[in-house]
């Protein structure tokens, strides 16, 4: 039987976060009233003229620097031209030749800490295009309706599309890649990436080849996916009905297909044949742009570590699992406290088990994100301290750092004032371990009759006697030792 | 009727600033003017009587607060593809005849600061595409010199307003000589400055790269005054230059000593005709006898300069023009889908030569087709700028004619490329993005019988170089005077 292997590229849109549109002053916002964030310039009203918005600009820089992509020195706009009713000057202002950045890789990584490449063709700036609606057809859709109407807001706000070069094999991967995405723009303050909020769409180009087979198949284009699992879903339906169409003697035709949530099928929308002649050319509205390599290098030196780069090292530095360096990759302030956190301690294991344990419980208890606790990275070490010092024991802590995490005091403070400290007095402790010993004389004999399990018991009940205190080595060695 | 029509900017300025006059007495003056005089020249699609009285009471009353306005009373027509709040904005086209401006372009919002008082909106060759301004959809404007003869265009609406004294200053807009060709037509100054001088903001655009706002006056010195309110940085115009402007008005030359001024060897006036010829060996020897030096210098690839501006204007209209589809403003047309609407709205909306330059720029930008045409448009655009580089290494200036006649008599040229050809002498400046002025220098018949006409000796200079060109103009103008040998047949004060 023929094995198949998919190729996949991925076309990604994503929003920019920037206080104004790509070309005028008007809000960068979601949602607002129809037609309320609006100017003669995103409307196209006649004369009105276009200025490129330098803080998008400074955002592509960054997510070209971010996957090690080539930053040119010259790049221009370009009005991409057809008409539609939701794109007001019936041109939309683009990249085509000189785009912003060019190549790169993204780098991600699979569920057990697989890491994988997938290379990018480039990434472009564009403005996005107004919203249609339609009315009098009941239920939205075109058909059948009266009427349409367009709301602007969204017009003109900046976009910037991410091209695939087809590096991704499956599903999963496809996943991977787009988290990879997400996580890297959301952590480098480039786009809120809200896929329920339209602010990341993405279009997948899919085709299956033999194993072994060098050239590509008929790619189908696929749209709709509305959430990273609905991306998943298609396009596993999308390589199986590829498949089930070769296997039964058939040929893969080339057009655009959509993505059915409730059915979990693609259906196809159009075919690619009456293909756009978008007389491209340079928009002569806009000076084109000289990036300087002064620019970049400022940019780069503002940018946090990027998310991959976490990744690599969590797991050789730290050795941190895949899925604990993923929970922490997946909230970029949250991998920052982590750092901060392992900087002030020293104890890398420690800091994540408190990062992703105790402090993310109370953390969604309260709504209050870690790094905006009361409990600093510092701390948070201090914390640790006490524990490396064998001053608290591990239980002991848990209660400490709920105090801190309530009131900011300082876990050495919590320790001396609520005397928690450890005992490490070998009298005392022999004391608490006699008076246990004596009032279990029926577990004692169990334990010299053979059954050594149960000194567990005995060990806990000297804990539970000196209310925590006592150290659980010097408990340990003492209940062995008198047991004999 | 009153003198005060047919006084200078500049002395109506002075006027109002020592309180002599009121702006509101100019205003009242020459409304009075446009609407005894306009239904005879044509200048106007519409005229702004209440915002014209209201702007020249804020004027008096800056004024009054003891401001001096550059522009104080002076009365402007405005050409109708510039937008001013509040005003009916038509480019001369009936897809926006009744489209109202919500925003004010940025040289008209500058003169209005001047002090300048905004008497109309003026007729144009539909979206500034023609030499005659028989392409409105709106009006017919005659020259005020000849009214059987056009104005000229695009901007001819604003050419005809001021040589009939309908105002004082007329602004237009010059995309391949829509400004200089009129001004020759009409017995006017009529200047187009540096490419990015005067913001584009509010002017609706024909070819991005190509359009310039300027000024039409009857004297060097007023032309002088507009382009000093006007130029500069507007940061609401990309390709507007954030340069520092020099001025010019306090600049103005009484000789061109000094000077080297280039005759073009490939623009020899032999070919147009002994009188006209004659106009230009006149001009030129006076050029030579207010002091300046005369040089041969070349401009090999000029002749490629119509072929070229008609690939790159159309190519840009096609885009620029777009918008205009029924779904925001203007006119709509409904049909049964928005796709049919777009073509019924088109249709009905366009003239004919709208509609060809769309044709022409949409196949010139087509794939398979834009290397050949766009992309070689562009290396002869840039070609023709070297060739102006290398002239002014050897001249300060060129001096050529501004239009190759006189003004036509209305329907003469009814093939499209003869009335392309008017525009020969102005493109290539245009593609060069040069400052050039077309200054009165003479008058010939057309005809036995028919009244001399006024022609435009043209000049040009490097990039930015205002200051120098406009004071050769003045220096010219002043030793030569044609304008004042003749008086308008329609709109001369009583």
């Amino acid at each position: 039987m023929t094995q198949y292997e998919a190729v996949i590229g991925i076309e990604c849109h994503v929003e920019l976060k920037t206080q104004s549109k790509m070309f005028c002053g008007c809000p960068n916002a979601f949602g607002g009233e129809p037609n309320t964030q609006v100017c003669p310039v995103c409307l196209a009203l006649p004369g009105a003229l276009p200025v490129a918005n330098e803080a998008a600009i400074a955002h592509m820089i960054r997510a070209g620097l971010a996957f090690d992509a080539e930053i040119p020195a010259f790049s221009k706009f370009d009005r991409k031209n057809y008409f539609y009713p939701d794109m007001p000057k019936d041109y939309q202002i683009s990249q085509f030749d000189m785009p912003l950045t060019q190549g790169g890789v993204v780098k991600y990584w699979l569920e057990d800490g697989t890491m994988k490449e997938c290379r990018l063709t480039r990434i472009h700036l564009e403005e996005d295009t107004g919203k249609s609606s339609h009315a009098g057809s009941g239920d939205g859709r075109i058909a059948g309706s009266t009427h349409s109407l367009v709301d602007f807001n969204r017009a003109g706000v900046p976009l910037m599309e991410c091209v695939s070069e087809p590096d991704i094999r499956s599903a999963k991967e496809a996943v991977g890649y787009l988290e990879a995405l997400k996580r890297t723009f959301v952590q480098l303050g480039v786009s809120d990436v809200k896929m329920e909020e339209g602010s990341l769409r993405c279009d997948a180009n899919v085709s299956i080849r033999p194993v072994g087979q060098a050239e590509y198949g008929t790619k189908a284009e696929i749209k709709n996916m509305n959430s990273f699992r609905s991306v998943e879903r298609a396009i596993e339906s999308e390589i199986a009905r590829q498949i089930e169409i070769v296997e039964s003697g058939g040929r893969v035709i080339q057009e655009t297909r959509g993505w059915d949530e409730v059915h979990g099928t693609t259906h196809s929308m159009r075919s690619k044949e009456q293909a756009h002649d978008y007389r491209y050319f340079p928009d002569p509205d806009l000076v084109p742009m000289e990036v300087s390599r002064d620019l970049v290098e400022r940019i780069r030196s503002g940018m946090p570590e990027v998310p991959w780069k976490r990744f690599e090292r969590y797991r050789a530095e730290y050795r941190i699992n895949a899925l604990q360096a993923t929970q922490l990759l997946d909230d970029g302030p949250l991998a920052a406290y982590f750092d901060a956190a392992v900087a002030a301690s020293g104890n890398p294991q420690q800091s994540l088990n408190f990062v992703l344990g105790d402090l993310s419980r109370l953390a969604n208890e309260s709504g209050t994100a870690v790094g905006a606790s009361k409990v600093t990275p510092a701390l948070l070490a201090e914390l640790i301290g006490l524990l490396e010092a064998k001053t608290i024991n591990s239980k002991i802590a848990k209660g400490v750092i709920e105090r801190t995490w309530q009131t900011g005091d300082s876990p050495k403070a919590i320790v001396e004032r609520e005397g928690l400290a450890q005992t490490t007095d070998s009298a005392a402790i022999e004391k608490f371990v006699d008076d246990v010993l004596a009032a279990n004389p029926k577990v004692v004999e169990e334990y010299r009759g053979g059954k050594v399990g149960v000194a567990g018991f005995l060990v806990g009940a000297v804990m539970k006697a000196s209310q925590g205190k006592a150290n659980p080595a010097m408990v340990q060695e003492l209940v062995k030792k008198k047991l004999g | 009727m009153d003198e005060t029509v047919s006084a200078t900017a500049a002395s109506i300025a002075d006027a109002v600033n020592a309180k002599a006059r009121s702006a509101r007495e100019v205003t009242d003056a020459m409304l009075a003017h446009v609407d005894a005089v306009d239904d005879r020249v044509g200048a106007y699609l519409t005229r702004l009587h209440d915002l014209a009285r209201a702007q020249a009471d804020r004027v008096d009353a800056r004024v009054a607060a003891g401001e001096k306005l550059p522009l104080a009373g002076v009365p402007l027509a405005v050409k109708d593809n510039m937008c001013l709040t509040g005003t009916r904005t038509t480019c001369g086209s009936k897809i926006l005849e009744h489209w109202v401006a919500p925003y004010t372009n940025t040289a008209v919002a500058r003169m209005l600061d001047a002090g300048a008082i905004p008497i109309g909106k003026t007729n144009l060759d539909e979206f500034a595409m023609g030499s005659s301004c028989e392409n409105s959809a709106l009006g017919v404007t005659r020259n005020p010199y000849d009214p059987g003869c056009v104005p000229g265009g695009s901007s001819g609406g604003s050419a005809a307003a001021v040589a009939a004294n309908e105002a004082a200053i007329g602004l237009g807009s010059d995309t391949g000589g829509s400004i200089r060709e009129p001004a020759a037509f009409c017995n006017l100054v009529g200047f187009k400055p540096t490419y990015g001088r005067i913001s584009r903001y509010g002017l609706i655009a024909f070819a991005s790269s190509l359009d310039q706002i300027g000024p039409f006056a009857r004297t060097v010195e007023d032309a002088a005054l507009a382009y000093d309110a006007m130029a500069g940085h507007d940061p609401m115009d990309s390709t507007s230059i954030d340069r520092a402007v020099e001025s010019t008005a306090d600049h103005l030359r009484t000789d061109l000593r000094g000077l080297k001024v280039g005759l073009v060897r490939e623009f020899d006036t032999e070919g147009l005709g002994g009188e006209i010829d004659a106009v230009y060996k006149k001009a030129y020897a006076d050029l030579e006898a207010l002091g300046a030096e005369i040089v041969e210098v070349g401009l090999p690839s000029a002749k490629y300069g119509l072929a070229t501006y008609y690939l790159i204007a159309p190519a840009e209209c096609s885009s620029n023009l777009a918008r205009f589809d029924g779904v925001r403003y203007g006119l709509r047309v409904d049909a049964a889908d928005v796709g049919a609407m777009y073509e019924a709205t088109r249709a009905a909306g366009f003239g004919p030569e709208v509609k060809r330059r769309i044709l022409i720029g949409t196949y010139a930008l087509s794939s398979g087709y834009y290397d050949a045409y766009y992309v070689r448009a562009q290396k002869a655009r840039t070609l023709i700028a070297q060739d102006f580089r290398t002239a002014f290494a050897s001249c300060d200036l060129i001096a050529c004619p501004a239009a190759s006649s006189p003004a036509f008599p209305f329907d003469s040229k009814s093939d499209p490329y003869s009335m392309y050809l008017m525009d020969y002498y102005t493109i290539p400046m245009s593609l060069a993005g040069l400052p050039a002025v077309s200054v009165p220098c003479g008058w010939v018949k057309a005809s036995a019988d028919s009244s001399p006409m006024p022609m435009g000796l043209q000049l040009t200079s490097p990039i930015f170089s205002e200051r120098l060109l406009l004071g050769a103009a003045h220096a010219y103008e002043r030793a030569t005077n044609h304008a004042a040998l003749r008086g308008p047949a329609v709109g001369a004060p009583a």
